[in-house]
């Protein structure tokens, strides 16, 4: 294993102190000269057409300062969201914002608008609008299809007995409107020993970030700053400037921290531009507070599920064959893609030798969809771990050699292209956290014991874990400090600072004398990739390498140039240039920066490669002639799929008496290439499990299916896990592997470390019971209750969202 | 309970602002706004972090709200204004209580101590606070103020907790990012016990 200086080691990361003194700003902290509070007017019916706003009563209203509706605001094509609408299309969107000198007068001003509004049809399970009859979400139709070929509204209906047939478990003979697939799938089945379809249902939740989307807002100089809960940093800015209208050098966004975004916040979203619209229309900076129950409503949730899978496999356990069939619950927005997602997952993680996809994405009048956290992969990671048991029950195998015989490795190909992998190391997760757990006793260990039952289980997770194409900055000034330019976002997963250590690992310096700069476009920050899908790691990890080394060679042409000699006769280590044949002749970095900017040019940023992004390019000119500047655009090679890979192992005891399981144990095993940061690596494992463990067995939408009403706008009706409602202990390792295609070896994490957790428990809680599989999340304490009473459930055969 | 508030009072004004949660989730009822601006005493002296602050109050504000909009301590958050999720813990005579759920007025004669109050004035961070850098305890921070103050409620009362005992203490805070296992690492660090 390569001896780094900062690769592979703790840190504290700058912003840290800020976090535990409480003095760490997020976008509702800040308050500017003037600034007016601004509450939000939301639909309270699921679907309907605004007809008469009247806020004559604010016109003599103390204290009220404005009103900005939706005629103030561009106007947005169906489905996509608006800022604020006349025609909202759930409970919760947003109609119109009051400002006032205070919140308490922009509330009480809420009691005084009428709003008329007419009511429309709504559906907020998707089979309800599916079946002919059914309503439509949209005026313009039940179904939105996005693709490259051409994105439109369609109405797809599907017959009584279609609708029937599938709620029975059946193969859908319904219309869909995508599919993709790959070799031979009947003679897949046709070759195979066992065979079982089964139906399934993942229901949608919301994110529900600790901190609610605020935002604030003012103009200076045709300038909007904007203070935002960003989950990325410089990728926001293209969306946030579309949003409100102007060139994106007219835009600054400050968002040093955000309170978790989990994909709620990859993008500049519509409210954040509407603090920016207020302000012009008022003359002074907006704040928008959003409340807890807004957050729900317009912080998006995971994308439900309702589909059927059919599965082969041959005598040994390879699986030969995959048919799997995904209605997505879309919401109003046609927010989705989760279903092909996790046909993408299952091609991957269980390299089946042919397989196929088909999906339906429907629309609802629940809250707007957006991805969550393994969008797709950890829906049909839950669904799959209990289905690999039966079969390994079927086949009289052990569930973890089943795993381990279809193992994603290396040389596997993967989705309906049969691309490659970087490089991928399932089969090793798989055995090292069986040794941690020690499988083989705990699954051959006594399972029942009076009213208390063991259940064992083994997850997977995957998310793709990397992208390419993005640019690096950093900055070595004449007083020695040198300057890490981050353009990603700060969520909580410090890598906007541990893939900053990449470049200082090229440079070899010390740690101290780095300075990270993020979390405002006034720091001049690149063009920097989302912060989400697992890809900062591998993205910029690359993007630091490449301008660390272009730093490089410019230190060493530099100190050619000034102390004779070419740039090859110099090396680099302990902050100084020096020549390998005497290294006594050198310069130190400090001494390298001010010729650099005594030399000008591309040492000093006066130029800089055409190639990289005009957001780069005016960080470069800001920072021009303040030292010696490493710039340059992530062409490194790089091709195929970069999985991000997780195992977890799990163990509970489940009361048959009350449905009530506890995690006894729970090991979850990174596979991510080379670790970079242990305890940020930690952390998002041990995150992930939590999610995982909410997801299995408590998270859910309820929404009232005659008036579309949600019932869980709130935290615990939500059913966000708490400290007691996971183990006391998580305990996770890596497998360590380097990836060939990252300078440094290393590949994403976060979303596969709640895959492997959610498909774990899975396959424990049907472990418990004997195998039975409830197709279903979350299992619920009644649901178990009522399997082991032999009793009906509560909800129909596939039915959502409301139960 | 401050008795210059009675228990009666202390239940309408926490139903009033429920009332308003669950309609724009507001920090007041505006009819009880209205009953009351002007009505009873608003210029109080509250002990905040062991000074005298004298601030503008009105009867149904919560502590949360006055801590963060009248005397810009924003340390102390507001996740969800209800009581569920803890980001707003502050500790009231060494006890810790939910911020948004306590009304200001209670808390007159009562030492009140936010996050912002912890470090000490040569700059020196509690134990609790430097245990939580250690074990990388914050993931986005926005809950890790209310996780510090339940912490440091349990180690005055309790300075060697078992980490069940520490699970049991910080149950009322919510982290979203799932942090729990590093912040109770931070506990049991905070009180000398890894």
């Amino acid at each position: 294993m390569t001896d780094y200086k900062h690769i592979g080691k703790d840190f504290v990361p700058p912003d840290i102190l800020g976090k535990v003194t409480g003095k760490a700003k997020y976008a509702e902290d800040f308050r500017v000269d003037g600034m007016v509070f601004a509450r939000l007017y939301t639909s309270p019916i699921a679907h309907g057409k605004v007809t008469h706003i009247d806020t004559s009563a604010l016109d003599t209203m103390e204290g009220v300062i404005g009103v900005l509706t939706a005629d103030d605001v561009p106007a947005v094509e169906a489905p996509n969201a608006a800022i604020l609408t006349n025609s909202p299309a759930y409970i919760g969107d947003p109609i119109l914002a009051v400002a006032a000198v205070d919140e308490l007068t922009a509330e009480e001003a809420m009691t005084r608008i009428k709003v008329t509004i007419e009511a429309l049809p709504f559906a907020v399970d998707p089979l309800d609008s599916l079946i002919e009859g059914g309503p439509d979400a949209r005026e313009e139709g039940n179904i939105f299809v996005r693709s490259r070929e051409g994105s439109g509204f369609r109405t797809v209906k599907w017959s009584q007995q279609q609708v029937d047939e599938f709620r029975a478990g059946k193969e859908p003979t319904g219309e869909f409107t995508d599919e993709w697939s790959y070799g031979d799938v009947e003679g897949g089945f046709a070759n195979a020993e066992v065979i079982f379809e089964a139906p399934f249902v993942t229901t949608g939740y919301a994110h529900m970030s600790m901190e609610a989307r605020t935002a604030m807002a003012y103009w200076q100089n045709g300038t909007c700053y904007v203070y935002g809960s960003a989950q990325s940093q410089s990728f926001w800015m293209p969306g946030l400037a579309r949003l409100l209208g102007v060139e994106m050098s007219k835009v600054v966004l400050i968002s040093e921290n955000t309170g978790g975004g989990f994909g709620s916040k990859i993008g500049a979203y519509p409210i954040a531009a509407l603090p920016g619209y207020f302000s012009k229309k008022l003359g002074r900076p907006v704040q928008l507070r959003i409340t807890r129950e807004q957050e729900y409503y317009i912080g998006s949730a995971r994308v439900g599920f309702q589909g059927w899978i059919k599965m082969g496999f041959a005598r040994n356990g390879r699986m030969t064959a995959a048919d799997v069939f995904i209605i997505e619950d879309i919401g109003p927005n046609a927010t989705g893609g989760d279903g092909s997602s996790a046909g993408g997952a299952v091609s991957l993680v269980y390299d089946p030798a042919a397989m196929r996809f088909r999906g339906l994405p429907v629309l609802t009048n629940t809250t707007p969809r957006g991805a969550q956290r393994g969008p797709g992969q950890n829906q049909i990671a839950a669904v799959m771990a209990p289905l690999m048991d039966r079969a390994a029950r079927e086949l009289h195998m052990d569930p973890l050699e089943i795993r381990k015989i279809n193992a994603v490795n290396s040389d596997t190909t993967v989705y309906a292209e049969q691309l490659p992998v970087t490089s991928a190391y399932m089969t090793e997760a798989l055995e090292k956290g069986a040794d941690m757990f020690d499988w083989d006793t705990k699954y051959n260990q006594p399972r029942r014991n009076g009213n208390k039952v063991i259940g064992v289980g083994i997850g997977q997770g995957y998310h793709s874990a990397g992208t390419k194409g993005f640019d690096g900055l950093i900055r070595i000034t004449p007083d020695g400090k040198i300057h890490l330019h981050s353009g990603i976002g700060n969520l909580g997963t410090y890598s906007y600072a541990s893939t900053t250590r990449a470049a200082a690992e090229v440079l070899k310096c010390e740690w101290e004398d780095c300075v990270i700069h993020h979390g405002n476009t006034e720091a001049n920050l690149p063009w920097s990739s989302y912060q989400a899908g697992s890809v900062s790691t591998f993205t910029h990890t690359r993007a630091n390498y490449v301008a660390a080394m272009d730093a490089v060679d410019k230190m060493k042409a530099i100190t050619a140039e000034t102390l004779g000699g070419v740039a090859d006769d110099y090396d680099i280590d302990g902050e100084r240039v020096f020549n390998i044949s005497s290294p006594a002749q050198g310069m130190t970095y400090a001494a390298v920066a001010a010729r650099a900017i005594q030399l000008g040019g591309a040492y000093s940023g006066a130029s800089y490669p055409d190639d990289i992004h005009e957001i780069t390019q005016r960080a470069v000119q800001n920072i021009a002639g303040t030292g010696l500047i490493g710039v340059a655009k992530d062409k490194l090679a790089q091709e195929g799929v970069i999985p991000g890979l997780a195992a977890a192992f799990v163990e509970i005891e489940l009361d048959l008496e009350t449905g009530k399981y506890d995690i006894l144990d729970y090991v979850g095993i990174a596979e991510c290439g080379t670790v970079m940061h242990p305890q940020g690596l930690a952390g998002q494992m041990k995150g992930g499990a939590v999610w995982g463990m909410g997801m299995a067995g408590l998270e859910r939408h309820v929404y009232d299916p005659q008036n579309g009403l949600p019932a869980n706008v709130g935290y615990h009706q939500c059913g966000i896990p708490t400290y007691l409602d996971v183990p006391a202990v998580i305990r996770t390792s890596a497998v360590d592997l380097p990836d060939p295609q990252n300078p440094f070896g290393a590949r994403g994490i976060g979303e596969p470390a709640m895959g492997c957790s959610v498909a774990a428990l899975t396959s424990a809680i049907s472990d418990a019971l004997g195998g039975h599989t409830f197709g279903r999340t979350p299992v619920s304490r009644d649901m178990i209750v009522n399997h082991i009473a032999g009793k009906p459930q509560s909800f129909k055969p596939q039915q959502t969202n409301n139960f | 309970m401050n008795p210059n508030l009675s228990r009666r009072h202390f239940i309408k004004a926490v139903i009033a602002s429920s009332v308003a949660a669950a309609s724009h989730a507001g920090i007041q009822s505006a009819s009880a706004v209205e009953r009351h601006r002007g009505a009873v005493e608003r210029l109080i002296s509250l002990n905040i972090n062991g000074r005298t602050r004298r601030v503008d109050v009105l009867p149904q504000e919560t502590l949360a709200h006055t801590l963060r909009y009248k005397l810009g301590m924003t340390g102390t958050k507001i996740g969800c204004n209800r009581g569920e999720c803890g980001a707003c813990t502050v500790l009231i005579n060494d006890i810790a209580h939910y911020a948004c759920s306590t009304l200001t007025h209670s808390v007159r004669a009562r030492a009140v101590l936010t996050i912002e109050g912890l470090q000490s004035t040569d700059g020196t961070l509690h134990p609790v606070q430097q245990a939580f850098i250690d074990e990388l305890g914050p993931q986005c921070g926005f809950c890790t103020p209310g996780q510090a103050m339940s912490a440091v409620a349990l180690l005055k009362e309790n300075p060697k907790p078992s980490r069940e005992e520490a699970r049991q203490a910080l149950s009322g805070n919510i982290c979203r990012c799932g942090a729990y296992d590093h912040y109770l690492n931070g506990v049991m660090r905070a009180s000398g016990q890894s």
